[in-house]
This record gives C-alpha cells, structure tokens and sequence, in this order.
C-alpha cells in the first residue's frame, strides 16, 4: 500500500517538477509575469511532494531514506528545491528560478533511471546519526548548488557585458552584483552545513569505528571539497575576491561535490557506497 | 551660382572605426584649420565641423574646379593612406550636401538619433566659420540648419523620445551593480555629455559625484550642479579607489590612464567593481582595462551598439522628421536658385531703367517748359511701361515650374537682352 503511494508520489514529483521548469523555462523566453508565478506555485507543490516521498519512504523503509544511490539523489534535489524556496523567501534574483528548477529535473531524472528497491539498513548505518549526519551534508549540497547556478548565471552575464554584445541574456539575467551576492549568502550557508556534515560524520566515526577520521574515499573528497570552498571563504574576507572568480569557485567546488556524491561512490568504493 | 557648388566631405560614426576619427578630430581649435582651407585653391566659402562622432567639411567651390582632389586629403591628413579615403568617406554636392546637413543638425544622422547636443555643436562650430570662412550661401544655410532643427524638435518627438547615451549607461550600470544608490560617480572631465550622463545617474539616485577637472575651477562649477565635490586631476589615482562609476570624457590627446595604474588599485578597492565610460574622442582610456577582472569599460562605439538595441521606437518619429528635412532641402534649393537667377534680373531691371532714363533725358528738353507734376507724371508713366513690359520675362526667371531649368532659363533671357558680357 504504502509502496504503492510512495511509487505514484514519486511520479508526481517528476511531473510537478518538470513542469515547473517548463513553466520557468516559458517565463524566461517570454517574460511575462503570471508565467512566473504559476512557475513558483508549482515549484512550490514539487517541493511539497518531494517532502511528501521522502516520508512515504520514510515509513516504507523504517529508517532516514538516504542510503540508496536513488534516495541520496532525490534527498539532493528536495534540498535544493528547499534552499531555493527558502532563498527566495529573503531575496529576489532575477530568472534563478529557471536555472536552479532545471538542476532539480535533471537530479530527478538521474533519480528516477537508477533502482528504486528499498534495502535493508546494513548494521553498521543503524544509528540515530545517519539521519543527522546525512542530511546536514545534503542540505549543503542544496546550497551549495545554488552558489552553482548563481555563478554559471554570472559567468554568461558577465561574458555578456565584456563583450559587449548585450543579447538575449542581457535583459535575462539579473545584475552581477546581486548573483554575487547571491553566491556569498548560498556559499556561506553551504560551507557551514559542510562543515557541520563533516564534523558529525567524524564523530559518528568515532562513536561506530573508533576513529574520527580514516581517509575513506568519501572523507577525502569532502575533505578536498571543504578545502576548495574554504579556500574561497578564505580569499574573499582577505582580499575581496569575487565576481568572475568567485563564480568559477563555485562551480568548481560543486563539480567536486558531485564528485563526492557520485564519482566516490562508482569510482573509488568505500564504507560510504551506497547499498547497489 | 548653381547649387551643384555646395560640396560635403564628411566621416562619421557610421563609415569610420573610432580609432581612424581620433585621429581626425580637431585637437588645436577651428581657427586655424578653417584658415587653411579657406585658402585651398577654388574655395569659396567653408565650414568645419568636428565633434566626437564626426567630422564634416563643407566647402563652396568655384566652378569647374575639382574639389574632390584637394578637400579629403585636407581632411585626413596624414592619418589615412590615399587608397583608404573611399572605405571612410562619404561626399555629397549640391542638395544632397544640404540635406545632410539637415539631417545631422536635427540629429537624425546621430549616434544616438534625437540627442540635442549635435545642434550646440554645429552652432559653435559656425561661429568660428562666420568670423570670415562663411560667405553668403553658408550663412544661409547654416542658419537654415538650425532653423530646420529646432522645427523637427517642436513638430516630432524625436527629442523627447531620445534614448541618449546617458540612459544606455545607465542600463549597463544596473546590470552591473544592480541599486545604483550609495554608488559614487566620478566624473573625468567636464564635457557636455558626461554632464548629460551624470545628471541621469543622479536621477537614479547615486550617493555622490565627484570631478576631477584639469582646470579645478569648472570641475568646481560642474561639482555644484551636482552638490557634489571638486578634485584635482593629481588625486584621479585616489579617487579611483572609491568610485563605482567613472564617466571620462577629458580633452588629453593620450590615455590618461594605463592597464598597468589600475590593477593597483583594484588590489586596494578589494576588487570592488568598477564600471568606466569613456566618451572622449581621443579615448582617455587605455582599451585593455575591459581585460581586467571587475572592471568593465564602455566607450563611445560600444555604447552605440547598446543604443541600437532600442532603436525602432523611434523610426516613426524618424519618418517625420526626415518629411521636415526633405522639405526645408527642397526650399533652400529654391533659395539658391533664386540666388542665381537674382542677378540677371537685377540687370534686367538695370537696363528698363537705364533705358527709361535714357529716353527721358532726350525728350525732356524738347517739351519747353513743363510743371514738376506733369514731369513727374512723364517719369512715372515711362516706368510703368518699362516695368510692364518686364513683368513677363521677370515671372518666367523667377517661376520654379521644373528644376533644372534655371540655367537654361537665364541663358534664353541673357540671349534675348543681351547680357552675355555684362554676366557670367
């Protein structure tokens, strides 16, 4: 029964939120206003339903449904949806709807290709750490993409400006300097939800291996994408980089964050795989 | 004078890459090069116009003397090798000459179509040309330019409805720094149109202006229009540390600021943006700054392009005013024509009177004695013959039935009263 919900929530999910890209999509090309608010309303409701599976697997399963490849997935793209909607509640950034509701999509589909079965917990992930540890780092991810789309926002703005043929993008996007700003506050909230996942991690090391850091495949990547971001944090309060830079900064620190999502996980194994 | 005499040399922002205009822009004031082609062989009259997007010549040659030799080398100099001229250059005679004058001076034929500074521009450039370059036909016509552009102004929108420089800058600025509140400006120069654009960042509420001016005394002037502050031109260095937006437009024949000066400063504005617009022609800034992170610079051909975005909002206000222009051509073409025809009728009416003079002296005497009235009445009756007579001939020179035909006309009525010596 619950399977059966938990199975049509998901399709829901999928439509909902192509719809809604669509929608965006259609706002951005056309720029007519009531499109972009049946585009948010329906955002909104993927985001609802999003919620809404994760429960349904919740219940399905009996444990924080973050350890399959397709859980994980779709845990990333509620946290974006969720990052998005609450970055929205403060700030308005021109046509970033569009953008981060197209990254939502695409996560899903990758959710919705791989397996969807429900396994049983191995005993080492049984431990009311899992979910803390878990969706603190998935909740930085969500930011952390947001800092994504800002920068890849920023990097065609700004080729726009520099080379002067201010074209279809140029009235789109919004102003340099509200993406940049938009990429401090997503890269600040990101890097400390990071930090926290990284910290909670390692003491739950501890507390299941006996030893707060044991260079596991996944561990170094998180550590190496930690680095990358502090390394920015670091060159921005010191001497003020931003902009373009900062932009590429983001995105190169997001491809390591997939990297640790998905590269770890095919290429390098570890006690972080995902149950196949 | 037949109007084919008017000849216009010109280049402009259309035909001619900023780079080449630089070097054409007058740098040394109107004198003295109006001085040197007044004095070309076979110039009659001349006037000179260089602004930033332009420089027109135009000339009154004498006839059968080949302008087209001595005026475009006149112009380029030694900036533009021969073979080149034809790739810039663009030449109009006679009504054609006139109605691109027209065009220019109503702003038509202007970088940003309806900007009201061109007209200022040809008007203090005439009152160089007036001092002695300008003869009777020029004077004319540049008054008639003014006259045409201030009808275009009143009779269209092409004025109101001007998307000017300023409002392009402006649009680039919000997309760069987004709120332009609690940004500063700073203003290099004081000319005209970063005046313009300053005071459209100012309606946008930006925090603060500054001027840096070689002469302190008119950057003070310009600041208090403002409520903004003076500087001199030796604190540029550390003004450009606090500036968000620099509008430069200074008279310097040479970049007045370098690549390799800015990247210093950028270190100590902590890469805060910075957004230049140069206006000046010769560039006041160095082309490579737009490389340089965080900096974007804006010159007079990049905002062109930005301007041509927004362009066909005001083809229709265009239409009209070309309509203007294409009418006040034709009347001043009727003007040179009366020019032309005006002396063969004066001496046609030379000759009535002479001839009536003649006729009176040698009858007078034989009437004996006659009171004042009844010679009086005697001079008036043979002056109305005479003017009778010639009121024929004076509506055929002076009708404007057909174009073309004035020459012919004046011919015939020279032939018929044998005036071929006295006129030519």
């Amino acid at each position: 029964m619950i399977g059966e919900i938990s199975y049509l929530l998901f399709q829901l999910v999928l439509a909902a939120s192509f719809l809604s890209a669509a929608a965006y999509v259609v706002f951005f090309i056309s720029r007519r206003e009531q499109v972009r608010t049946i585009a948010r309303t329906i955002l909104l409701l993927s985001g609802l339903l999003q919620t809404a599976y994760i429960l349904s697997r919740y219940f399905l399963a009996g444990y924080t449904p973050i350890t399959s490849q397709h859980e994980a997935v779709v845990f990333f793209a509620w946290s974006v949806t969720w990052a998005y909607l609450s970055f929205r509640w403060r700030y308005t950034v021109k046509n970033f709807g569009t953008f981060v509701s197209i990254l939502v999509v695409l996560l899903l589909l990758v959710a919705a290709l791989v397996s969807r079965e429900v396994a049983p917990l191995p005993p080492a992930l049984q431990s009311w750490w899992l979910p803390v540890h878990a969706s603190v780092a998935v909740l930085s991810y969500g930011f952390l993409a947001l800092a994504f789309c800002g920068g890849f926002m920023y990097l065609i703005q700004e080729w726009e400006l520099k080379s002067k043929r201010l074209g279809y993008f140029f009235v789109r996007l919004p102003s340099l300097d509200s993406l940049d700003q938009l990429n401090r506050h997503c890269l600040t909230i990101g890097f400390v939800f990071l930090t926290l996942g990284i910290i909670t991690g390692s003491l739950w090391a501890r507390q299941a291996w006996g030893a707060y850091w044991q260079w596991d495949p996944k561990e170094t990547w998180s550590l190496i994408t930690w680095l990358l971001y502090a390394a920015q944090m670091h060159q921005r309060l010191t001497v003020g980089w931003r902009g373009r830079r900062a932009a590429i900064m983001a995105i190169v620190g997001f491809l390591s964050v997939l990297f640790t999502l998905w590269g770890v996980t095919f290429l390098l194994g570890g006690a972080h795989s995902y149950a196949q | 004078m037949p109007s084919e005499m008017i000849r216009l040399y010109g280049v402009n922002h259309k035909t001619t890459p900023l780079a080449v205009r630089e070097q054409l822009a007058l740098s040394s004031g109107y004198e003295e090069p109006l001085s040197r082609l007044v004095a070309l062989p076979g110039c009659r009259e001349a006037f000179l116009l260089s602004t930033c997007n332009r420089v027109e010549v135009i000339v009154v040659a004498e006839h059968g003397v080949d302008m087209d030799a001595i005026v475009p080398s006149f112009l380029f100099g030694d900036a533009v090798h021969p073979d080149k001229y034809s790739e810039y250059l663009y030449n109009y005679q006679g009504d054609e000459a006139v109605h691109h004058l027209f065009m220019v001076a109503a702003s038509l034929d202007s970088m940003i179509v309806g900007e009201s500074q061109i007209l200022g521009q040809i008007k203090e450039a005439y009152r160089h040309a007036s001092t002695g370059a300008a003869g009777p036909i020029l004077n004319k016509l540049l008054h008639k330019s003014f006259s045409v552009a201030k009808r275009v102004r009143t009779e269209t929108k092409i004025g109101s409805a001007a998307v000017s420089i300023s409002y392009a800058a402006v649009e680039l600025a919000r997309k760069i720094f987004g709120g332009l509140q609690n940004k500063k400006v700073l203003l290099i120069g004081a000319g005209e149109m970063a005046e313009l654009a300053a005071e459209n960042l100012m309606g946008q509420g930006v925090a603060e202006v500054a001027v840096a001016n070689r002469t302190l005394a008119n950057g003070v002037v310009l600041a208090r229009r403002f409520r903004g502050r003076a500087v001199a031109l030796d604190e540029l260095m550390l003004e450009l540390e606090q500036a968000d937006i620099v509008i430069s437009s200074t008279g310097a024949s040479d970049v007045i600021l370098h690549c390799d000066d800015m990247r210093p400063i950028m270190r100590a504005r902590r890469n805060k943006p910075i957004f230049f617009i140069d206006i000046a022609v010769p560039r006041d800034l160095d082309p490579a700054l737009n490389e340089l992170e965080n900096i974007y610079l804006y010159d007079i051909d990049d905002l062109n392009n930005v301007v041509e975005m927004n362009k066909s909002g005001r083809e229709r206000e265009a239409i009209s005013a070309r309509r203007i222009v294409d009418e006040e051509t034709l009347k001043f073409r009727n003007w040179l024509d009366g020019l032309a025809v005006n002396p063969t009728i004066a001496a046609l009416r030379r000759k009535g009177e002479a001839i009536c003079q003649a006729e009176l002296e040698r009858t007078l005497p034989r009437l004996g004695d006659l009171s004042v009235q009844q010679r009086k009445a005697l001079e008036k009756m043979s002056a109305a013959i005479c003017s009778k007579f010639l009121h024929d001939p004076l509506c055929y020179m002076k009708s404007d039935n057909h174009r073309d035909q004035t020459a012919a006309k004046i011919q015939i009525i020279q032939k018929v009263f044998g005036f071929e010596d006295e006129h030519s």
